[in-house]
């Protein structure tokens, strides 16, 4: 880490975004993780994300839980509302602060021990309501905050930084969040920028619960050799499933694409998601071709990124529950509360 | 794109903009480093050795290393770089006799003659006398300084300080002789000496050739010897209304010295408008802030001289079409009476060598003045050298020093028969600056404090008599936020490609995204890749080598850089590091081993 903060420095010629908004603008305090920590890049690259589409930080909510990449959202859009919640806890909190301001554009991150060892179930639930925000789980495979010990993320097989050899199969939460319903899942690394950017612009925009699991080095505990979540292994096996463009609302799909090489999703604001194929066949709105594919691929060691699996027409948590269209916190207190004769109303429907 | 070759001096150098745009290339971050410590006399010796006269420069230098300094790009003022000099020359030790150049007292037979005893000779005998030359120096004038003493007024510059650094030269053990005009080069020939020196300067000011000059005399005077005859108090008085005709640094000094000799309304006319107006900005705000009326757009037609005597000037009313900063047309609108009683005349000034015999066998050019060497600075008359004004025109002080240094390394190997050509060239050191794991020995963290402003004497008090000095120096306080603000450009980013483990961490962090990582591909496309648009084609690219996982390069554009160093303090693997660079200029002194 450094100790002294990033400089807002006034250069001429800064470019703004659609709402008169600086890049500086969406950035947060100073990182105390480790020099060269995979989560400061995918802070970086929330940034831009949200920089790039120009969302208002005073509509964003941050959420998280506990551990080394818990503790990113403090690192960026500093004019966010933010939750930092108890260990695996996050998806509680994002649950309820979604039934409460539905406007809120919710994004959570997690880590690899918060979602998947302690917040396991909580994981799984805001998959399964497909809650609407992004859920990002930083993967280093370690737990960096107590020294580096293995996560459930970690491979079967994969060396420690003294040289244990992890004993137990990992968990995958690409695969998991699939087989459990989820609406949008990806898989992106801390070192490709484009493709992680592209990827948080479109789960932010997706209706529904975007779980990107993101391969996120710890340089200090899990960047040796015998190590499955390193710089140098995940680029060695790095392996692109697809390639996606976001295109916003206003613009045209101006490129032409060869019919059957790309898939074109539609989401519910008019923008469009452009997938180009790069493994012939891959089809990221087909279940069963999915599960086939990932499988395939693990047994041959790749790590494969890109947006894998969409189902943009999914209903989302208040779609399920038919909720009111105006959010919780606009309703007058006369309709949360219609008083005694109306309670008494419907106890009577229900003698 | 090909690797930076980063081993030639020139590549660092130029970063380090303050101190490549000083013509005798000062290392202005060093000494700004020791004044923050309070090291003050090591910071005036540090310049002394680089621009000789830092106590007078640290007032009225032009400064040509304060547009260039880098805090310029953040939408903020220089350094103060220039004032901050003065406040090293300002709390120095008293005695500073141990630490300049000692003169050998066997000397090497060589004898070489200078003429004129300002900066541009004065430099080459501090330079020379240490390797044990015996210098003569003739000065026209009962004082030495030249330029520096003659046009310069003291409310400028001090005569204290003046002499003091002069003294420091002269008392060398060189042989000054005072009120000795050459009034022939070839008689100084023919006295045999070794070498000789010309840095006579540029002492003929123009003149202005429109009716009523004649007549007018008494009352119109030329700007540098109506200084000169100030500075040696044989004027002593002024016309209560003057004008002012021209309007670069001499003007300057003319409108507020005639202030100070009892005008009460001063006029500076100007024939364009202010963007074309030769004098330093400073140096017009501070006539401004004396009340002197700065007028744009007239043309000098002729004196009106009424009973032999002047009593004022016309002009022609002139109005401009410009195009992208150039006069495309000009028309004349009307004309008007200005009345004066004196009219002082600062339209620039030129060199002149009646002196100089044609029949030396030394070339001149079509202006008839001599052809001399831009890197040798001799002219084609063996042995004969050239430097400061009277080598190239009009420059300034900074400049006529590293002529004479340059002059100085000419003629010793004249001197000693080897080639003028054959010079030593600039060597560069560069050293770690690291302390621990992210600690530098040096000021890193980005100061965004404003420019410090320079207190002046109350307007009431100034013009009392001429040699109240206007500017107060800084004060400690003012020193110590000013010295923060310097970005310690010397400091250099270093890139070592095989560490990088392309994490990404340096790209995020940078305050101004000077840094880009992409596939390597020619200039145009590269310069298209980088994260914040180019827009100083002038300041060099860095391109790494190869990195190792993904082939990708580390480019980055040292203009946008501000040497902050959280690059190298997010880098993990130490990819990046922080190292001073140091430069060897070579001096007479080295040349003679």
């Amino acid at each position: 880490m450094s100790f002294i903060r990033k400089p807002r420095i006034d250069l001429p010629n800064q470019r703004a975004n659609a709402i008169g908004l600086l890049k500086q603008d969406y950035e947060g305090g100073m990182s105390t993780l480790c020099a060269g920590c995979g989560h400061d890049s995918i802070t970086a690259a929330i940034v831009e994300a949200f920089w790039e589409l120009s969302i208002p930080p005073e509509k964003v909510v941050k959420l998280s839980g506990i551990g080394c990449s818990s503790k990113t959202p403090a690192y960026f859009m500093s004019g966010a509302h933010g939750f930092n919640s108890v260990h695996g806890r996050m998806p509680s909190v994002a649950t309820g602060a979604q039934a409460g301001n539905r406007e809120l554009i919710c994004i959570g991150v997690s880590g690899d021990g918060d979602s998947l060892s302690i917040g396991f179930g909580q994981f799984g639930h805001a998959v399964r309501r497909n809650l609407n925000m992004i859920y990002i789980i930083e993967n280093n495979g370690v737990y960096g905050l107590t020294k580096g010990q293995f996560s459930a993320a970690a491979d079967k097989g994969s060396k420690a930084k003294k040289g244990d050899i992890n004993q137990w199969k990992n968990i995958d939460s690409v695969s998991t969040a699939i087989s459990m319903g989820s609406s949008f899942v990806a898989r992106s690394f801390s070192g490709d920028r484009e493709q992680l950017v592209t990827l948080l612009k479109a789960g932010i925009m997706h209706p529904g619960c975007a779980i990107i699991d993101v391969v996120s080095p710890c340089v200090t505990f899990n960047n040796h050799p015998g190590s499955t979540k390193s710089y140098t292994y995940t680029r060695d096996h790095y392996h692109p499933a697809s390639q996606t463009d976001f295109v916003p609302q206003a613009n045209e799909i101006r490129a032409s694409y060869a019919e059957g090489e790309s898939i074109i999703v539609e989401l519910h604001d008019g923008s469009k998601l452009l997938l180009k194929k790069t493994d012939s066949g891959y089809d990221a709105t087909n279940r069963s071709s999915v599960m086939r594919y990932l499988e395939q691929q693990r047994a041959r060691g790749e790590v494969v990124t890109g947006l894998l699996y969409i189902n943009a027409e999914l209903p989302e948590m208040h779609r399920i529950y038919r909720t009111s269209d105006t959010p919780m916190k606009d309703l007058e207190y006369e309709d949360l509360n219609p008083g005694s004769e109306e309670l008494a109303k419907l106890q009577a429907r229900m003698r | 794109m090909k690797p930076t070759n980063t081993n030639k001096p020139d590549y660092f150098h130029k970063v380090v903009d303050c101190q490549w745009a000083c013509p005798a290339h000062t290392d202005v971050p060093e000494y700004i480093r020791k004044i923050s410590q309070g090291n003050f006399t090591e910071a005036y010796i540090q310049n002394r050795e680089s621009n000789v006269f830092p106590g007078i420069l640290g007032r009225v230098c032009d400064r040509p290393c304060e547009p260039a300094c880098r805090r310029g790009r953040t939408n903020e003022a220089p350094v103060a770089i220039c004032r901050l000099k003065r406040v090293a020359a300002d709390h120095r030790d008293e005695d500073i006799s141990g630490l300049l150049p000692v003169i050998p007292k066997k000397k090497n037979g060589k004898k070489i003659a200078l003429i004129g005893a300002g900066c541009a000779s004065l430099t080459v005998a501090n330079d020379l006398m240490p390797v044990g030359y015996e210098c003569t120096i003739f000065e026209a004038l009962a004082e030495p300084g030249g330029l520096m003493r003659t046009n310069i007024p003291s409310f400028r510059l001090p005569e204290k300080v003046l002499d003091e650094e002069i003294a420091y030269i002269t008392d060398m053990g060189i042989d000054l002789r005072l009120n000795h005009p050459i009034k022939s080069m070839k008689g100084l020939l023919d006295e045999g000496y070794d070498a000789v020196f010309v840095g006579s300067g540029a002492p003929k000011g123009k003149e202005l050739k429109i009716p009523g000059r004649e007549e007018g005399s008494a009352n119109i005077h030329i700007g540098i010897s109506w200084l000169e005859s100030v500075a040696f108090e044989h004027t002593e008085s002024i016309g209560k209304r003057v004008l002012i005709i021209g309007v670069g640094n001499t003007a300057m000094d003319c409108c507020r010295t005639s202030l100070r000799l009892g005008a009460k309304d001063v006029k500076v006319m100007a024939r364009k408008p202010r963007d074309f107006f030769k004098a330093s900005d400073w140096e017009l705000e501070d006539a401004e802030e004396e009340n002197v009326e700065i007028i744009v757009n007239h043309s000098p037609k002729e004196f009106v001289i009424e009973d032999g005597r002047l009593v004022g000037m016309v002009f022609n009313q002139v109005e401009y079409d410009i195009e992208h900063g150039r006069i495309v047309n000009q028309l004349t609108t009307g004309e008007v009476m200005v009345p004066c009683d004196d009219v002082i005349l600062a339209l620039g000034q030129e060199n002149a060598f009646p002196w100089i015999e044609r029949d030396l066998g030394m070339e001149f050019d079509q202006w008839d003045v001599p052809v001399v060497d831009t890197t040798t600075f001799e002219s084609t008359l063996p042995g004969v050298f050239f430097g400061g004004d009277a080598a190239f025109g009009p420059k300034n002080i900074i400049w006529a020093v590293e002529h004479g240094h340059q002059a100085a390394i000419s003629i010793h190997r004249h001197c000693q028969g080897e080639d003028l050509n054959e010079r030593l060239p600039v060597l560069m050191n560069l050293g770690s600056r690291k302390m621990g794991m992210h600690e530098w020995s040096f000021s890193n963290d980005f100061d965004p404090a404003a420019r410090r402003k320079m207190e002046h004497v109350e307007l009431s008090q100034r013009f009392k008599d001429l040699t109240t000095e206007v500017e107060l120096g800084f004060t400690a306080e003012q020193t110590q936020r000013e010295v923060e603000r310097c970005l310690n450009c010397d400091i250099q980013t270093v890139f070592f490609a095989s560490e990088c483990i392309e994490c990404d961490a340096c790209l995020d962090i940078c305050p101004t995204q000077c840094l880009t990582m992409t596939p390597n591909a020619d200039r145009v496309d590269l310069i298209d890749s980088l994260k914040a648009p180019r827009r100083n084609h002038e300041q060099p690219l860095f391109v790494s080598e190869e990195l190792k996982q993904t082939k990708r390069v580390m480019v980055k554009d040292e203009n946008l850089c501000l040497h902050c160093s959280l690059c190298a303090e997010r880098c993990p693997t130490a990819a990046w590091d922080m190292q001073k660079s140091l430069f060897n200029f070579p001096r007479a002194i080295d040349h003679a081993g």
